[in-house]
């Protein structure tokens, strides 16, 4: 079986947990023989992606070559084409994001990761239109298509949904289009009505639908008018860490403070000004607790200001997005990890905070919450019990103590590899079909 | 007659029994008001009206239509008494009711339904004597038999009961592991307790009853009473007494009407008693008419709860144990106030259950102990009742100094 697979982020460079997801996805596929040719708008450091035959573009966009790098032992390939598809705008941040990723790849380029310097030129390729750029995503994966052999088009979120709808249509193969997040989650009411007629459209001409989570099949079924036996739900899983932890020292920190961390974009749908209120009421109590918010996001000064306003600014500490060791670093300084989303259709941070054997506390608005049980649940509008939360994992230790080795058992139950066996039944099922 | 044909005597005890929940209590929370009174008072309600008046009527009107032939027992705690008197004071009357027909005994145990013998002997004491006076007083008679509180037992227990010196036995879970190739319907004796015999559960027919009835994927179902009576025939000649202990909240809670659970036990004893050499016996007379056949070792702990039938239940991990070491841990400043509604406050809390809530065994596969939880999940039930005891703890520090200014 060979997917021809559409995404758009994949790490290093990822902005939220979708890259991980497709990261995890794709790797466990090529362990169960799942031949996988996935097509990226953004070039990828190799060391993140030896698990897979990836193409990379070349020099200019405009040129309909890639270069394709080969390892020899496994089953998925990448396409690249440079874009500035980012998986959590809206066109109005567009623009902001252009300059933000001149100047990413600036600093990549003084890195001298020679793959990501090529990305330097192209963007003056690119046109100032979002709606636009999917287009032109969709253009380049259909001229990919037609030099791969594959048996179904499997898209991740919305971005990539014309090109799946291209794809298929043009090849004859089935469709399947894998929703990790929805307008609704994005923008709650307050929808972008192009993006929307993107995602319904998607998930009308879709044969099947993954959904992270029944949350998010629910509102799939509910907002886009989808029936119910077309929606399956696939769980995200996590990645154990081979790798031996880090040790390093809590720089700045005193060893008697706790920490409690917010960990993920500050952006409305995570729910940061919740964080901030809690942080409030905890500290009304307790004195010797840090909260570190790590990430960016159009809410970041907000947030921000916001502390400081509430007089709580010399106790919340803002790191800026953080990659790799940086995660493992600040997961190994938590006392508390804290999930405060007003709408998550997954969630795949606690379960990486679990498996840095961080306990997690999370909103009862998010599809984890489904898949999880050895971990704390609270309304992202209940401030007080959320407060009253955190509060009882910093003062009691068997608490800490029994969510930690519990949540660190649960979590490995979770894996990847059954996220890509239910795909590999659910491609079965359509095969079938056809 | 030959002895092998003696018929096995049926000793059956309900054990009666509602936690008083707490509400939600929050760190931010000072009041001293620590139950969910509407909450208890509406699943006493239920209960009552499910379970405790239709089978409490069911039981009067068997004892009565067979004369004095069908016995039964009860364990019945301070803890739900309480709750009954004040929120469904009929159900109070109707046990009063049987305790009248003479055919009805009820046990010992602590009145809080407690693990104190596990953490102060001297609180677990004053705890068996509060329920003996109060079993005296609502129902005029006085317990000889105790049962712990989930029949938590090993040999110290017995020792602890044995010199007391008001108990003719005890009760204990008939499991394998401490009968090994014995069988359960006979009278024992714990070592070293020349004046204590022993009764131990049948749990396979108890559980045939208690957790099985209305078991459709089980191959006897469904149960009926001549089958149930068919099975107590066949022991005939290998036993003594069939010992029947289960919730009585078997009875249209744990098992719905719809079962036909009540149609079960209304037929039961007529079955039983169809037989001439069957009879009924209260653990008293089972005391009484047997004597004992040997002794059991039981240096572990053993319980009535789950596959394991141990402590795990309620002390299964790190918050539990800490949670009933910390509470046990107020016992002298708490006493020492002399605080009544402290105390008494203190007591509640001590309450078994509050403890089977933290349980994080099984969790995750969504059991049997989800079903009887009211929190959302055993840590949940941890935060709320350390945040509990924590404020208990602060009003006995406030009544401490109080009380010291005053002696001064």
């Amino acid at each position: 079986m060979k997917v021809f697979m559409l995404g758009w982020e994949f790490p290093p460079f990822i902005s939220g947990g979708l890259g991980t997801a497709c990261h995890g996805l794709t790797k466990a596929m090529s362990k169960i023989g799942l031949e996988v040719v996935f097509v990226l708008p953004t070039p990828i450091e190799s060391a993140f992606s030896t698990h897979v035959i990836m193409l990379t573009p070349q020099q200019s966009w405009a040129a309909d070559d890639f270069r394709v790098e080969y390892d020899k032992s496994k089953n998925v390939k990448f396409h690249e084409i440079e874009s500035l598809l980012q998986p959590y705008s809206r066109p109005e941040d567009y623009q902001q994001r252009f300059e933000e990723i001149i100047k990413q790849k600036q600093l990549i380029g003084s890195d001298n990761i020679e793959t990501s310097v090529g990305g330097l030129d192209i963007v003056e390729h690119y046109c100032g239109n979002m709606l636009a750029e999917i287009n032109r995503y969709a253009a380049a994966s259909v001229r990919l298509a037609l030099k791969e052999d594959f048996d179904v088009v499997h898209a991740h979120d919305w971005m990539t949904y014309p090109a799946g709808i291209a794809v298929a249509a043009l090849m004859g193969k089935p469709l399947v289009v894998h929703v990790h997040s929805t307008e609704f989650d994005r923008s709650g009411e307050h929808v972008n009505q192009a993006i929307y007629d993107i995602e319904r459209k998607g998930m009308h001409m879709a044969d099947r639908i993954i959904a992270v989570s029944h949350l998010t099949r629910n509102i799939i079924i509910s907002r886009y008018g989808i029936v119910g036996e077309k929606v399956e739900v696939v769980y995200n899983g996590v990645e154990r860490e081979d790798d031996s932890p880090v040790n390093f020292d809590k720089v700045g920190i005193h060893s008697d403070e706790k920490i409690v961390l917010f960990l993920g974009r500050i952006t409305m749908q995570k729910g940061p000004e919740y964080f901030l209120m809690a942080a409030k009421k905890v500290l009304e109590v307790m004195d010797n607790v840090k909260f570190v918010m790590a990430g960016s996001g159009d809410m970041m000064s907000r947030t921000i200001e916001m502390a400081a306003a509430m007089g709580i600014g010399q106790k919340v500490l803002f790191t800026g997005f953080l990659h790799g060791q940086d995660v493992k670093k600040v997961f190994e300084m938590a006392d508390l990890y804290v999930m405060p989303s007003v709408s998550e259709p997954f969630g795949i941070a606690p379960l990486e905070a679990l498996n840095h054997d961080v306990p997690v506390l999370i909103s009862k608005q998010s599809g984890v919450a489904e898949v999880l049980t050895h971990v704390l649940k609270v309304d992202f509008w209940d401030v007080r019990e959320m407060a009253n939360k955190i509060l009882a994992v910093l003062r009691y230790p068997p608490l800490h103590m029994t969510l930690r080795e519990h949540g660190n058992f649960e979590v490995r139950k979770l894996s990847w590899e059954d996220s890509a066996k239910k795909c590999a039944k659910i491609y079965d099922g359509l095969m079938v079909k056809v | 007659m030959d002895v092998d044909f003696i018929m096995p005597s049926v000793c059956f005890y309900f054990q009666v029994h509602q936690p008083l929940r707490l509400r939600h209590y929050t760190i931010f929370d000072n009041s001293p008001t620590y139950f969910d009174d509407s909450k208890n008072a509406s699943i006493c309600r239920k209960v009552a009206n499910k379970c405790y008046l239709p089978t409490n009527r069911l039981l009067l009107e068997t004892i009565r239509r067979f004369n004095g032939r069908f016995k039964i027992a009860y364990s019945v705690t301070g803890v739900v008494l309480e709750q009954l008197h004040k929120y469904c004071p009929e159900v109070v009357s109707t046990f009063d009711a049987l305790a009248q027909t003479g055919c009805v005994e009820f046990l010992a145990e602590t009145y809080y339904h407690t693990l104190s013998w596990l953490y102060s002997r001297s609180e677990f004491i004053e705890q068996v004597n509060k329920h003996i006076e109060m079993v005296e007083y609502l129902f005029g008679q006085t317990p000889r038999v105790f049962r712990n509180t989930e029949l938590i037992y090993n040999n110290d227990l017995a020792e602890t009961i044995n010199s007391m010196g008001k108990f003719d036995a005890i009760m204990a879970e008939g499991a394998d592991h401490i009968l090994g190739y014995r069988s359960p319907n006979f009278v024992y004796r714990p070592p070293d307790c020349d004046n204590l015999k022993l009764l131990l559960k049948n749990y396979s027919l108890s559980d045939d009853i208690a957790f099985r009835f209305s078991n459709r994927q089980w191959a006897e179902f469904p149960l009926m009473a001549d089958k149930f009576t068919d099975w107590i025939n066949s022991i005939n000649g290998n036993g003594n007494v069939v010992n029947l202990f289960m919730d009585y909240e078997t009875f249209g809670e744990h098992q719905w009407e719809d079962t036909g659970i009540f149609n079960f036990m209304s037929h039961l004893p007529e079955e039983i008693l169809k037989h001439p050499d069957n009879n009924f016996k209260t653990p008293s007379e089972v005391v009484r008419c047997y004597d004992a056949v040997g002794t059991v070792d039981v240096p572990h702990i053993t319980s009535w709860a789950d596959m394991e039938r141990d402590l795990s239940a309620w002390l299964g991990n790190a918050m539990q144990s800490n949670a009933l070491h910390e509470l046990y841990r107020l016992e002298r400043p708490i006493k020492e106030t002399g605080d009544e509604d402290l105390i008494a406050d203190w007591r509640r809390l001590q309450t078994s259950d509050h403890f089977y809530y933290m349980c994080t065994k099984y969790f995750s596969d969504g059991d049997v102990h989800k079903y009887f939880n009211p929190y959302e999940s055993p840590y949940d039930s941890y935060i709320n009742f350390m945040n509990v005891l924590n404020n208990l703890e602060r009003r006995c520090v406030g009544a401490g100094v109080g009380k010291a200014r005053v002696t001064c």
